[in-house]
């Protein structure tokens, strides 16, 4: 159908590559009330993995619970072996991690330009002419729009720039949440042909959380289902998109 | 015409003292949303820290006039950075997170806590420092007798102001540093997403801010003489009125406000009277704010939630 389905036949063998990301147990608490209820996700170096749940389910508050903020009240995060459970938000993407989180988030005061800036802070700048143009090769839109302010952007636009100024810190691993929200479907399937890419040319591993579980589960190698703050199943793509919960809860009307 | 030059040129040095203490409130409320009322008092100990190292050199028989000069600022705005620092840090950094009147509540106190200090440290009665630097540039001299007259001082005050000022709308607008802070200004969660930390940006703001009013507290010190534990005070209130007028968070709006206000009460006091020019400040800020909310310069205010 598109270059977006191909990538999910190739399920790397888990048991060869590094462990990147192990969540163990997290539970997140927003004051009393308990997002997270003991989650558990593993991702191996050079996977997408996805995590789809309905609208209140968890998946933002465990993006965040990864960058430290909030932390986990109990559990941990592993990060390549590290435990960087409780570590500063601002230590843990010192390591190459970036996200792009959930709402975009882009500085709308700032232009384009700056907005990427932003996204080098931690990065040599000797890097940052070379890594300024693979995000216009990827996002040739944000070229056009380079001088122009983060607010003023189109939807689309702004998703671009979200992702791209997480690009800019030459990220090992990528955390992406909810990319496809509001976006119209065809802007939608160019920034999923531009992770894959990302992921085939470069062996980005990506940690992808959406609510467009057809795309998601059909771009990823695994995926995760999160209900009310735990993980109910887990499997390839391919097995999820098959299996019937998944199909009525979450597929019904959304896929085309 | 010579009375209205002269005028001109006392208020636009007494609205570049203003302007350089505006810088502080407005930069601390860009970033995290608070007024620091302590701010005035920073100032105010920034003129005490240039006249005790005045002092000090003095005694030490160093006299050569610029250097004096070059040291006491340094020494002010060294010192007087360490204490925006530390207020920060003991005051405001715990009470980050809690309900938003607690740090108001805070900054009050600290400013009372620190007028205080110096009053029993420093004794209440006026210090005073014999004119250091006399003359100045006869711009005119007209038979009737009215003289305009710009002096060394005024000159150095502005001068200074204006490099300041460029200095720092550059480091804000250029630099790494300028962007992180405007980050954290605008979304202090994605700045810290980035790697931004968010708690040494806030500390530097409010070093950055108290360095510029210990330039100011110099300035005073030189310019007028006399200082004492209250001058933070009321040229803190005034400075704060500058930052709004100008339109609080904006930059140039804190110069643009410290210049107006400087030349409201300098011709105010030229043309009527001395005792209702404070009066005329406020008047005029009243009114710019009916017609304008947010201040000359200010954006429209989005209530954060």
């Amino acid at each position: 159908m598109s270059a977006v389905a191909q990538t999910s036949n190739a399920a790397p063998e888990a048991s060869s590559r590094e462990l990147m990301l192990s969540v163990r147990g997290v539970e997140t608490f927003y004051g009393k009330i308990q997002a997270l209820r003991g989650v558990d996700i593993d991702v191996y170096a050079g996977e997408i993995v996805t995590l789809i749940g309905a609208n209140g389910a968890g998946k933002s508050t465990l993006m965040m619970t990864i960058c430290g903020n909030p932390q986990a009240r109990s559990g941990e995060i592993l990060y390549r072996g590290d435990d960087i459970t409780r570590l500063p938000t601002h230590d843990i993407m010192s390591r190459s991690i970036a996200q792009s989180p959930e709402g975009r988030r882009i500085f709308p005061r700032m232009t384009v330009m700056e907005n990427l800036q932003m996204g080098a802070l931690l990065e040599d700048p000797k890097h940052f002419d070379a890594d300024l143009n693979k995000v216009f090769e990827l996002f040739p839109r944000l070229k056009e729009r380079r001088n122009q302010r983060g607010g003023t952007l189109s939807g689309g636009e702004q998703q671009m720039l979200a992702i791209g100024r997480a690009l800019m810190s030459r990220p090992k691993l990528l955390l992406l949440d909810e990319p496809s929200l509001g976006l119209a479907p065809i802007i939608v399937k160019q920034i999923f042909s531009a992770i894959s890419e990302l992921n085939r040319s470069e062996g980005l591993t990506v940690f992808l959380v959406e609510q467009n579980a057809f795309h998601a589960l059909r771009l990823a190698h695994r995926g995760y289902v999160m209900v009310n703050g735990r993980i109910t199943m887990s499997g390839t793509g391919r097995e999820l998109l098959s299996r019937e919960e998944v199909r009525s809860a979450y597929l019904e009307g959304g896929a085309h | 015409m010579e009375y209205f030059l002269q005028q001109l040129i006392n208020g636009i040095t007494l609205g570049s003292i203003y302007g350089l203490i505006a810088i502080g409130y407005t930069m601390v409320y860009g970033i995290i949303g608070m007024i620091n009322f302590a701010h005035g008092e920073v100032f105010m100990i920034g003129a005490f820290i240039a006249l005790t190292s005045f002092l000090a050199l003095a005694a030490l028989g160093i006299t050569f006039l610029p250097l004096v000069l070059l040291i006491i600022l340094a020494v002010a705005m060294i010192f007087t950075a360490l204490w925006g620092w530390t207020i920060e840090r003991v005051a405001y950094r715990p009470l980050r997170g809690s309900f938003r009147l607690a740090p108001l509540i805070t900054a009050i106190g600290m400013s009372i806590f620190l007028q205080n200090f110096v009053q029993i440290t420093q004794g209440a009665r006026v210090k005073p420092l014999p004119p250091q630097i006399q003359g100045g540039i006869t711009l005119m001299d007209s038979p009737s007798g009215i003289v305009v007259q710009l002096s060394w001082m005024q000159l150095i005050i502005i001068v200074m102001t204006v490099v300041l000022m460029t200095a720092f709308s550059l480091i804000i607008g250029k630099t790494s540093l300028g962007r992180q802070q405007r980050a954290c200004e605008q979304d202090r969660k994605m700045a810290s997403l980035l790697g931004v930390n968010v708690d040494r940006t806030i500390s530097l703001t409010f070093v950055m801010g108290a360095g510029l009013a210990a330039v100011a507290g110099t300035m005073y010190l030189l310019y007028y003489g006399v200082i004492d534990f209250y001058i933070g005070f009321i040229a803190g209130v005034k400075a704060f009125t500058a930052a709004v007028l100008g339109g609080i968070g904006s930059l140039p709006g804190a110069m643009l406000g410290g210049l107006a206000i400087g030349l409201i009460e300098t011709f105010w006091s030229g043309y009527f009277s001395v005792e209702y020019k404070d009066v005329a400040a406020f008047s005029i800020l009243a009114i710019v704010l009916i017609f304008l909310p947010s201040g000359l310069l200010g954006r429209p205010e989005v209530e954060k939630v």
